[in-house]
């Protein structure tokens, strides 16, 4: 079963995801902080991790840049999912090594699943 | 302490690019600027001066005094300016704070009640789903406004970076007709879209042609009568990309045409018929401009509108 790492403080987004994810056949990790995120990160190896940026304790973009640089979490393909949208933040979060980088507002539910499913299928 | 403060105030390009401002605007510039002419003018009146008064130190202190009275008056400038641009700096600060503090609940609503119209946690009956429906669509709404005032504040801070790359516009109108195919279809409209073979990719920001696509279609669907036609058309015109989109619709009205690229402006015939922000066709012109490219219309109330742009294809 894939594992998948959701790396998010909102509490109503982390039920949503791991509801409908968990029905798809994942197994859910959530983390409510940048710290808990990457100690789950290397203690569970995910398949995947979901990293929003706006973090307590750690920002995402420390976060995304920690696990880049260990070599037990560096392979793990990372999806930000934020409202950040300048072009600045997607710019300095591809360069850290994410794989995709969603704005929240500017996709409906389904259309993050199906990124999230094609992610994990590569 | 005191001296990281003086190095940070005398650190030109980074108080510049604390206020977004270029360097000609920037005050702290502005300052040096201002103190040099004032020394000059010091020297070039101190020189005079001796010329034509005897006592050098009349001559000193009609200089010195008249230096003091440029300085003074150019530090309460330039404070005043700095002040203005402070409160610029927070003003942007503070939008962007608000913006992103606004779209996180809306975005967490509107999944969670995808995730509810989506039957995955047990069926739906009738009623409900109408009301989530309401749900959605009021959210959708926000949304959009959120959206629009997102991009609004990136135009005005001159942030609104384009990404230039090869667009397909064929491919991206395609996707948007079928996208509105339920506006569509709740009003009856038939929509035509003619473009011409082989036509040649532009160079623009994806994101940002959906965005002025998006606003053109929806404004053309919108403020369509029922059972209207929508005639959309992309050719290749010299070094540019034409298109061109029309309806049969309420129009816009002749006292309100040389106001409607204006921010928050919407037609006396649309404030009661509809929900808008007023941005869509600001924003729609700012980033053709930024594009290259430009934008016009044709409209008579009650008969129908006609916009067109043009972008150029390098």
């Amino acid at each position: 079963m894939k594992k998948i790492l959701f790396i998010e403080d909102e509490s109503a987004l982390q039920k949503t995801f791991k509801d409908l994810l968990e029905k798809e056949g994942y197994e859910m990790l959530s983390a409510f902080d940048g710290q808990s995120g990457l100690k789950l990160a290397k203690e569970k190896k995910p398949d995947l991790i979901l990293l929003d940026l706006i973090l307590p304790k750690l920002h995402g973009f420390e976060v995304l840049k920690k696990l880049k640089e260990d070599q037990e979490t560096k392979g793990i393909p990372i999806i930000v999912l934020t409202n950040l949208e300048k072009i600045e933040d997607v710019d300095k979060a591809l360069e850290l090594g994410a794989t995709t980088y969603l704005v929240k507002a500017l996709y409906n539910l389904e259309e993050v699943l199906e990124k999230i499913k094609k992610a994990l299928e590569k | 302490m005191i001296f990281k403060e003086i190095f940070s105030e005398l650190n030109l390009p980074a108080q510049c690019k604390k206020y977004r401002l270029p360097l000609w605007q920037c005050p702290h510039f502005l300052f040096l600027i201002m103190g040099i002419f004032i020394i000059i003018t010091t020297l070039i009146s101190y020189t005079i001066g001796l010329r034509y008064i005897v006592e050098p130190e009349i001559v000193a202190l009609i200089t010195l005094s008249l230096a003091g009275i440029l300085f003074i008056i150019t530090f309460i400038i330039i404070r005043s300016f700095e002040k203005m641009a402070e409160i610029n700096r927070l003003r942007s600060e503070f939008t962007n704070i608000v913006v992103h503090q606004l779209a996180t609940p809306l975005t967490n609503l509107s999944w969670s009640i995808d995730a509810l119209i989506s039957g995955e946690f047990g069926q739906i009956e009738e009623r409900q789903m109408e009301y989530l429906k309401v749900l959605r669509e009021n959210n959708q709404r926000m949304k959009e406004l959120v959206q629009d005032l997102t991009t609004l504040f990136k135009i005005e801070e001159r942030s609104l970076f384009i990404r230039k790359e090869k667009v397909s516009l064929v491919d991206l109108i395609k996707n948007l007709i079928f996208k509105f195919q339920p506006s569509i279809s709740k009003l009856n409209l038939e929509v035509k879209f003619n473009f011409s073979e082989n036509l040649p990719e532009v160079l623009a920001d994806q994101n940002q042609m959906k965005i002025v696509l998006e606003n053109l279609l929806d404004n053309a669907i919108r403020y369509n009568k029922n059972r209207g036609k929508i005639e959309i058309f992309l050719d290749k015109k010299g070094k540019n990309i034409y298109f061109e989109i029309g309806n049969e619709g309420i129009g816009i009205p002749q006292e309100d045409q040389k106001l409607i690229f204006q921010k928050f402006f919407r037609a006396r015939n649309v404030i009661s018929q509809s929900f808008g922000s007023g941005l869509g066709l600001f924003i729609t012109k700012s980033i053709l401009t930024e594009l290259g490219g430009k934008i016009g219309f044709k409209s008579e109330e009650n008969r129908g509108s006609k916009f067109w742009f043009i972008l150029p294809i390098k």
